[in-house]
This record gives structure tokens, sequence and C-alpha cells, in this order.
């Protein structure tokens, strides 16, 4: 059963047997700029998610990580190849995914529950309800998802009010409000320190298993991409392409302890070796 | 942090006083003449007697520069917001702005009293040429240091150009639109009295100009008091509004004051 390009995630598991592709990269390549400045930032990759999966993209800083974000939500149009995204190639059209960065980028002169109520301004069919719904429904939505990830009676804050690892976890809501199918998170907990960060996971993971979102998750942390994931990328240096895809088995919901036991450490140490000979690879090339 | 405020205030008060006490004893004790120093209460004296003479020129400076305040907003907020739009836009016409602003305001107004005569146009023009620039030049900033970030989230969910302006641009140039109002203001005013000390038979600038070679030099000190004064006003009233409309942007310092 795959899913009509237009529904909307509806929070409902998705049903067995269902494995949907949500993300098709085909032999997708881009190429910033053009003529002897050409920079090639991804080399034919090709890579198949599935509906609901949790997919960490791991490798050395300037390897496309991002490209692949960029691709997917539509902001970047691939050179050549091919992306399908829901069902349908990505046109000019923005996808409408939930994105989130490093920097939460909350606008300052809203309360928390309006910044985290934005993409509702945006996206239909939200949009033309906005103004009749934002003072109940969708404030009630916002704040509920506010008590999923702590924040609960924050809602009327500002965001110089709260703390780094809060306006983060404020930025989550914001990405997700609109229920969208898929999520993109690029390196969104790397400015945090390793408790917040680690507080965070369980909190994306909780979200992850009520509202089972198609996430893909740009991080530098292998630890991060263990405890989260439900399979893990690794990618060369640039120009990106696919070195290695594994599954990660860990049963849920997984624990901050559990990183430290010997498979995941043996896990995240195939994973330190490929990104090892990945970077070696690219200073021989360079050099 | 209400005593500390108040404390300041007191302190900044006292050196207003100090500083004319200081003037006027040092008057007194050089013996200095009227026509090089006068002391401050015999300008504050000659103030208030001529101060029936004085108020229609108060008004003609006041109006002067409020009309080529009012001009040069619209002027700047358009053109900034041209800029601030394109990136393209933004690098093209910047070096050109700066020309245009690097050039000495006092050097354009025999220019204007040129083509229009002399009087209230070129002290208008003069205003609205010389408050501009800042006004371009911070809706231009407020609009092209939007986060890029943001933006992505925004253009990802299927946002338009207008969407992003209208939801983020904008709310976010506001600090920077009022804080080079303030700056605008203090501008246009010395735009105005320029021009009328160049070239006009209305306003403090002429009065001040007109005493001086009449040797009145009280009546000169009494021109820049009230020039001072007015000064202080209109940024008082420009801050005013600022602290009113944009608070947020300066939330932040005090929560870190308490």
């Amino acid at each position: 059963m795959r899913m009509q390009p237009n529904t909307r995630f509806d929070g409902r598991p998705v049903p067995e047997g269902a494995a949907a592709t949500a993300i098709e990269l085909s032999a997708a390549s881009v190429t910033f700029g053009r003529g002897e400045r050409a920079v090639p930032a991804l080399s034919e990759t090709t890579l198949r998610i599935a509906d609901g999966e949790f997919v960490a993209l791991v490798g050395p800083s300037g390897c496309g990580k991002s490209t692949i974000l960029r691709l997917v939500s539509g902001l970047v149009q691939p050179t050549s190849g091919v992306v399908i995204v829901g069902g349908r190639e990505v046109a000019a059209r923005a996808m409408r995914v939930g994105m989130a960065f490093q920097n939460p980028t909350m606008l300052p002169w809203m309360t928390i529950e309006r910044n985290i109520m934005l993409p509702l301004k945006i996206v239909e069919p939200f949009r033309s309800n906005f103004r009749r719904l934002r003072k109940t429904e969708f404030r009630d939505k916002a704040n509920a998802l506010l008590e999923q990830v702590g924040l609960k009676g924050f809602g009327n804050r500002y965001p110089w009010q709260l703390s780094g690892g809060m306006l983060q976890r404020a930025n989550l809501c914001r990405a997700l409000i609109h229920e969208p199918r898929m999520l993109l998170l690029d390196e969104p907990f790397g400015a945090l320190d390793q408790f917040t960060r680690e507080e965070l996971w369980a909190i994306l993971q909780t979200l992850w298993m009520t509202h089972k979102p198609t996430v893909l998750l740009v991080t530098h942390d292998l630890r991060e991409a263990g405890f989260l994931a439900s399979r893990i990328c690794v990618m060369s240096a640039r120009p990106g392409r696919i070195l290695d895809d594994s599954r990660v088995d860990f049963a849920r919901p997984r624990t901050v302890a559990m990183t430290f036991e010997p498979d995941f450490v043996a896990l995240n140490q195939k994973l330190r070796a490929f990104i090892e000979d990945a970077r070696s690879a690219a200073q021989q090339g360079a050099g | 942090m209400f005593g500390i405020d108040i404390r300041q205030k007191a302190w900044s008060a006292g050196l207003i006083v100090l500083f004319f006490v200081s003037w006027e004893l040092f008057c007194l004790m050089t013996g200095m003449s009227d026509l090089v120093l006068p002391r401050p209460s015999q300008v504050f004296v000659t103030l208030v007697q001529r101060f029936p003479v004085l108020w229609p020129h108060i008004v003609q400076t006041l109006a002067t520069t409020m009309f080529g305040f009012v001009l040069g907003v619209a002027l700047g907020v358009a053109l900034g917001a041209i800029i601030g739009v394109s990136r393209t836009a933004y690098d093209t016409c910047y070096p050109l702005l700066i020309g245009f602003s690097s050039i000495p305001k006092v050097a354009v107004v025999p220019i204007f009293v040129l083509w229009f005569g002399s009087g209230t146009v070129p002290a208008v023009l003069t205003a609205l040429s010389i408050c501009f620039f800042p006004i371009v030049v911070n809706i231009a900033t407020g609009l092209a240091t939007t986060e890029p970030e943001l933006e992505d989230v925004l253009k990802a969910l299927g946002a338009s150009k207008l969407d992003i302006l209208w939801n983020v641009g904008l709310p976010r140039t506001m600090p920077f639109f009022f804080a080079s109002l303030k700056v605008a203001i203090s501008y246009a005013f010395v735009g105005a009295v320029l021009s009328e000390t160049v070239a006009s038979n209305r306003g403090i600038g002429n009065v001040m100009m007109t005493a001086s070679s009449n040797f009145n030099v009280p009546l000169v000190f009494a021109g820049l008091f009230v020039l001072a004064g007015l000064g202080v006003a209109l940024y008082v009233v420009f801050s005013l509004i600022e602290g009113q409309v944009t608070g947020w942007a300066t939330r932040k310092s005090d929560v870190i004051a308490t």
C-alpha cells in the first residue's frame, strides 16, 4: 500500500508490510557552479529510504551530507539523476518537510508558542485556517508538542528566556508541528553539551516512536547515529557517495547506557574505520 | 535595578549642572568678555527675553527638519527594501551609495540654492539627503541578515519570498529601522540648520548667523542652546517610540541586569 503523494503523515504507524519508499535518489549528482569553478558536491548517489525509517548520514566534513538533505527538501535540484520524494519527483516546488538545523533560529519577537506555530502560517491546509484556529486548536497542538519534549508551560516565554538545549527542543517542535511525513535534521545537536545532547537523543527517539515520520539525520557524532538511527549510511569525502549502508538493530527505546555496550562500541569502531579511510583517501587525492 | 537606574540618572543630571556651573565660574574668574564667551546665565536671560522673536524661527527649523525627515524616511525605506531583498542589488548599489554618502553635505547646499533659490526648499533637500542614508543601510542590512537556516526551513515548507519577507524579514528589520530613525532625525536637523545658516532668511541657523555678524554673542549662544534642546527632544521622542515598538530587541540586556 503506497501512500498518496498528498496525504500527510497522520500519526498512525505504517501498516504491516507497507515498506513504501519515502525517498529515492537514483544516481543523483549535484555540482555547484559552472565551468572551471564547478565544485562537485555529490556524485551519482543512489539511496532508497522506506517510509518511517530513521536514517543517519555520517562522513567526513564537506562530503555532501547536507547536500542530500537539501536535495530531499527541494532546496537544491540534482544536476543529473533523479530524486523522488513521497512518490513524485522533486521539482522546483518545495516538499513541505520539517527541517531543523544546529542553529534553532527562533524569532526573538515571538513567544515560543507562536514560533512553533510559524509553519502553520505557511503550510496548507493549516494556512487558510490560521486566523480562526491559532488561539484554540493550533495553540493546543503546539502545547501538546511542547509537553512531549519537556517544555510544558514554556509556550508563552520568549526565546531569550530559554537555554540552548530548550531552544533546540522547541526547534524540533517547530519542525514537527505541521505533521510532516519527513523530518530532515542537519546536525541539530551539534552546538549542545554532551549531557544535554544525550537527553535530546532520548526526546527525539520518543518523538520518532510516537509520530513515526521518515527521518534523515546528518551528524558528526557516531554515538548519536548509533543511538537514534535504524540505518546508518557512511559517505566518502567530497564529492560524496555512499560507502557503507548498515542496519542498526538494537532494541528500542535505546538508552545512553547501551552506547557503552560491546556491540554498540563495535559498530562505532566499524563506522569510524570507514570514515578514517575516506579521510585519508581524500588527503592523498588532494596531495 | 530600579535603584541603580535612579542613581545613574542623578549622576547624569549632576554632570550637566556641574558643566554649566564650571562654565559660569570660569567666565567670572577670568573676567571673560561677553563677546568671546558669554556666561550661561546671560545666555538663559537672552533666551527668555528674545523667545517671542526666536519662536517663529524655531517653528521654521522644526518644520523644515520634519519635512526633510519624512521624505528621507519614505525614500530610504523604499530603497532599503529593494536593496535588501536581493543580494545582487545590494552588492551592485552599495558602492554608489557609499559614494553619495561620503560627500560632505555642506558642499551640496550651494547646488540646491543654485537650483531652487535660497530658503526652505534647499533646507528640506539638505535634510533629506543627509538623513536618508542611515535608513537605507539599516533597512537593507536588516533584510539581508535573515538567518539562512531559517530561510531554508521556511522554503522547505513551500514559503514564498513574500511569506518570508512578511513573517521574518520585515519584523526583523524593525529594530534596525527605529535605531536608524533616531540617527536620521538628528541628521535631518543638522542638515536643515546647515542649509539655513548658508542660505536662508529664516530659521535658527539664520538667526545665529545674523546675530554673530552683529556681535550679539549671547544670542548666538541662545540659538545654540535652542538647537541642543530641540535635538535632544527629537532624539528622546524617537527613542521612546523605538522602545515601545521593538522592546524585544533590547530585553536580553534587561535580563542580564536583573
